[in-house]
Order: C-alpha cells, then structure tokens, then sequence
C-alpha cells in the first residue's frame, strides 16, 4: 500500500473535462514534483486532494483511506494533509505571528505547536524579525515564506505545495527550494506542483509531467532531466 | 501642483459639481442654523449635556445592533436586512417572561435578577432566530449572485415581522418598570451637580461593556480568529483546518446575541415591544455600520455612537436654528440623510474600509 495515492482522478469544471484520470503515488519521506504548463491541471490536482473541489470519480488514498469522503477542514484536522495554496493566502490584516498559529489552528498539542514555531522562526529568521508586522504588508518572498511556515505549523504528514516560486526573484526562488529540501530532510513527505520544472527538478525525487489533464510522462527526477520531451518543453533546451 | 490640478479638473463631471452644489449647501444650513441657536441661547449648556447622554445610550444600542449587520457583511458580503426583526424576536419574546415575572413578584422583590433573565432569554432567542435564518435561508444560496441572497433577506424580515405578528397579536406590549433604574443619579453633588437618567446610564454601560466584550471575542479568542479568518478568505481558512460552516453560523450568533441585548435595552428605554419595533432601529444600525465602514468592527460601534448623538443633538442643533417647526421629529430625517451623503462621498465610511473588496 502507498503511503499516498491518487488513483483515475476525474475532474469537471461545468463541462470542462479538466483532469482526465490523473494516477500518481508518493511515498512517505519523498518530494514529488508534479510539473507542466499553465491550465494543464496541476493546481486543480491538488484541490481535489485538500477537497476544495469534487472530483467526478475516482480516489485519493492517504494511508489506504479515501480522502473522498471528508470535507476540506476534516482533511486537515483528521488526515494532516496540508495544502499551502497558490498565490500564497496569507490572511493579510493578521499579523505574521497569528498567521503562523493560524496553521496550527486545529492541533491540541499546545508544547509541540511551540516547538514548531520555533522551528519555523529558525527556517525564517525574516519571519521572526517581522512577527508583529500584519502579514499584508510583507514582500511577496516574505509572504511566501509565511504561507510555507503555516503549513508546517499544520503538523503535516503530507505537505502539498502549489508554485511556491511564483512571481518571486530568482535568488529567492533558490533559497525558497533550499528551505524545502530542507524540510523534506527534517521528515516531511512533499508533494510539490511547479511551473520551474528546473528548479522542481532538481530538489524532487520523482516527478510526473500533466499535460491537458493527463499524466503524459512519470520518471525519476534525474531520468526526467535527461528526458528529451522534458528538456525541450520544460527545460527550455533546444 | 498646478498640472495635477489641472489635470483632476479635467475629470470633473456635471454630476459631480451638482453634488459638491448640495453638500456645500448642506453645510451652510447646518452652520447657519447652529450659529443662530447658539447666538440665540434657546437651550443651556446642561440641556446640550442631556442631548448627548441620551444619544450615547441611544447610540449604543445602534452599535450593539450595527455589530450584526457589519459581522455578517463582513463574513458573507451580504446585507442582513433580516437582523432588525433578530433585534426584535428578542426581546418581544422575553417581554411575556417579564410579565411572568412581574406576576410573581419577583421584578419586585429582586429587580436586578429578574432584569437578568429576561436578557438573557431575550439573548438566547435572538441568537437561535439568526442562526436558523443563516441555515435555512441564506446557506442554501451560499453560491449564487449577490442579489439573491439579499432579497432573501428582505423577504425573510417579513415573514418574521408577520410570524411574530401573528404569535404575539400586533398590539404594543408594555415592558415592566425596573424600580432601581428609575429617577436619576447625580454626580459631582457640590460642584457641577450633574443629574443623569440612572437607565440611560445603566444602557449606555452595559452596551460598552458588551461591545468591548464582544470586541475581545472576535480579536482574541479562537473562534474569533477563525472569524476573522473566514472574513478574509474562506478558502484559505478552510486550508487551515477551520470548518466554514461552523463558523458562518457564529458569527451570526454573536450577532444575534448582541441584538437580542440591544432589544432588552430598547424595550426598557422605549417601554414597549411590539411586532414591528425593528425597522427603524434596523434602519438606522445598518446606516451606523455603513457609516463606520460596513465589514469593520470599531466602525460599527463608532457609527452607531456618532449616529446616536448625531440624531440627538443635529434637529436642536441646527434645524431649530432654521426655524424649522417640530425639528425633533425630522431626526430620522437626519439620520438618513446623512446616510444618503456617506454613500456618496465617502462610501467607505469613517474608518475606511472598503466596501466592495472583493465581487
């Protein structure tokens, strides 16, 4: 049994066949990167899995159980999988520090959510510096830092990550994929969408490429990078 | 400087200029009119003063309802027109407690206690009508337009208006005198010797206690943050693990527990209830909360303050100084009036929020 699994996913915008029976797996301690271009589907994927739309058919499997059947809060509270959006979320008239207990939100455990901030402060030193400061008013690097360090105040036991490089400078965007290598070290499973299939490529250990809605090409990230179709399409090589 | 004027003067329509027209001469008549009754001394300064005491405590009232209408707005983007008859159920149910009460003598022999209850189940009704609103009329249509869940709420008010009508009979119903709210307290005796109502006083406290009460809720509790969240983006809020419906239904349960409050206060200042007693104290909440910036918590509760002493002092102020005849009765006038000026020079209210943030 996989650690998690979608299996023949289906998705319909009204009578828009926008995911057509997508199956990928990711076992636990894995970054697994779901690249492709724009519209292809990746970030609808991933709102199926956080139950923020309903699938037609199909299963999205945590530890063997159907995330199907719980509705998006549930998935978090009950199942510790953590959506970090795309566009980054933050609730922008809170402040740094209520946003990062916002991701604890649901957690009981009062020492561990404590432990956790600590952690997230020492991955971003910036968000400690700013803590009092409403989330609105941080730069779009410093938002993003903050939407990943929420999802780790979740607890996650699967984090999925939606373009956590969109519309940020480069150098940042490198120490962004350096801090999620890094976490996926400390022990958490990432299942991570990017249109930088460069970037992704190089932190993940597998990958899968969507095209229109479907799974065109499932490899190893390095089997990938050698990939002809991916190089010319994704890489930008000739 | 002179180009940027030049510039702005350049997008300045007919429209425009006939508002600027009527503002200006606004203005005038309020000046004109506060300087000839000044001048003219028709009132003393300790009138002024009652003027203002009884708008605060009326004005409060309008906070404590306003913090209904601006949660909801602030959560859903909708318009409960629906919450004066909230603020109504209340304390119109309450009212047979009261006489029950009365009856027995216990608003005799302990009129504080007795005061409690019927707040309390004033408070409880209100709650439990707002709630059953959000589930059975406005949550079906969580999805669709705008417009639809606001004629919604305009036919919901008056199905509640009739149903009470018909529960109660329509007739008006007197609220039982508290014996230790009656007369007058003064401060100060030696010096400025200052006579207030005790019940505009006891309103007036118990309202700001309330309000701030209900301020500390939402800012530092739990649930309150997972107000807040919802407001600003009910998705992201989901993401985090806090159930939207839950707490769509707090929110209107705390808005509900604030008018069922208000009502009580009403009914003890006013001394009666009867089925229709909700519109214009609805009314005039919903233009506090706009006035304040609808969706903005301290806003609503400065609206409804600044609405209140505005109401109360403005006909005295400046339409007596006009010569107009019977002013104090045009104070809805004025209330709505200046309803009317905020939406279109300043729609986003005092504190400024803005009103169309998201479509």
């Amino acid at each position: 049994m996989a650690y998690f699994e979608v299996r023949d996913l289906h998705v319909y915008y009204g009578a828009i066949h926008a995911l057509k029976g997508i199956s990928l797996r990711v076992e636990e301690g894995e970054i697994v990167t779901l690249i492709g271009a724009n519209g292809a589907g990746k970030t609808t994927t991933l709102r199926a899995i956080s139950g923020l739309v309903r699938p037609r058919s199909g299963q999205i499997l945590f530890e063997g159980e159907d995330l199907l059947r719980y509705k998006p809060h549930e998935i978090v509270t009950q199942k510790r999988v953590i959506h970090v959006p795309e566009g980054r979320r933050v609730f922008a008239r809170m402040t740094v520090e209520e946003n990062l207990y916002m991701g604890a939100f649901t957690r009981t455990d009062r020492d561990k959510v404590e432990e956790d901030l600590e952690r997230v402060y020492q991955l971003f030193p910036r968000l400690k510096e700013r803590r009092r400061q409403l989330a609105g008013t941080l730069s779009g690097g410093e938002q993003q830092m903050l939407a990943i360090g929420r999802g780790l105040m979740a607890a996650p036991r699967l984090l999925l990550m939606d373009e956590p490089s969109m519309g940020l400078a480069p150098i940042l965007v490198e120490s962004i994929f350096e801090t999620i290598q890094e976490i996926n070290k400390q022990g958490t499973t990432i299942l991570l969408v990017e249109q930088n299939a460069h970037m992704a490529l190089q932190i993940a250990h597998r990958g899968y490429v969507l095209r229109t809605g479907e799974i065109v090409l499932h490899d190893t990230a390095e089997n990938l990078r050698a990939n002809e179709m991916v190089q010319k399409t994704y890489l930008g090589m000739a | 400087m002179l180009e940027r004027l030049r510039y702005r003067l350049r997008y300045i329509s007919g429209t425009d200029i006939a508002l600027w027209i009527v503002a200006a001469l606004l203005l005038t008549m309020i000046v004109v009119g506060s300087y000839n009754i000044l001048t003219e001394g028709r009132y003393t300064g300790r009138q002024w003063l009652d003027f203002v005491i009884s708008g605060l405590a009326q004005g409060s009232i309008y906070a404590l309802i306003a913090l209904g209408y601006t949660m909801v707005y602030g959560i859903l983007f909708m318009i409960n027109f629906a919450h004066g008859e909230v603020f109504m159920s209340g304390p119109f149910t309450a009212y047979f407690l009261a006489e029950y009460l009365k009856q027995k003598g216990m608003f005799q022999s302990h009129p504080l206690l007795a005061l409690l209850l019927v707040m309390l189940l004033s408070m409880l009704v209100s709650t439990v009508i707002a709630v059953s609103l959000e589930r059975l009329a406005y949550r079906p249509l969580r999805g669709a337009p705008r417009l639809v869940p606001l004629i919604t709420a305009i036919g919901a008010s008056f199905f509640l208006q009739y149903t009470f009508r018909g529960l109660y009979t329509p007739g008006f119903k007197a609220y039982p005198e508290v014996e230790p709210l009656k007369g007058t307290w003064v401060f100060f005796p030696n010096s400025l010797h200052l006579e207030i109502e005790r019940m505009l006083i006891a309103v007036f406290v118990s309202s700001v206690l309330l309000l701030i009460l209900l301020y500390a809720f939402v800012q530092f509790t739990k649930t309150g943050r997972a107000i807040r969240a919802v407001a600003e983006d009910q998705q992201a809020a989901a993401l985090m693990g806090v159930d939207v419906d839950h707490t769509i239904s707090v929110t209107f349960a705390v808005g509900g527990a604030a008018a069922g409050a208000a009502g009580v206060f009403y009914a003890l200042m006013f001394r009666q209830v009867n089925y229709f007693m909700g519109f214009f104290p609805g009314l005039k909440a919903f233009t506090a909360a706009v006035l304040g910036g609808i969706g903005n918590l301290p806003g609503a509760m400065l609206g409804g303050l600044f609405l209140g002493v505005f109401e109360s002092v403005g006909p005295s102020l400046f339409l007596e100084g006009l010569g107009v005849p019977a002013a104090y009765q045009l104070k809805d006038a004025i209330a709505f009036t200046m309803l009317v000026l905020f939406l279109i020079f300043r729609p986003t209210g005092i504190l400024g929020e803005r009103l169309a943030k998201r479509a």
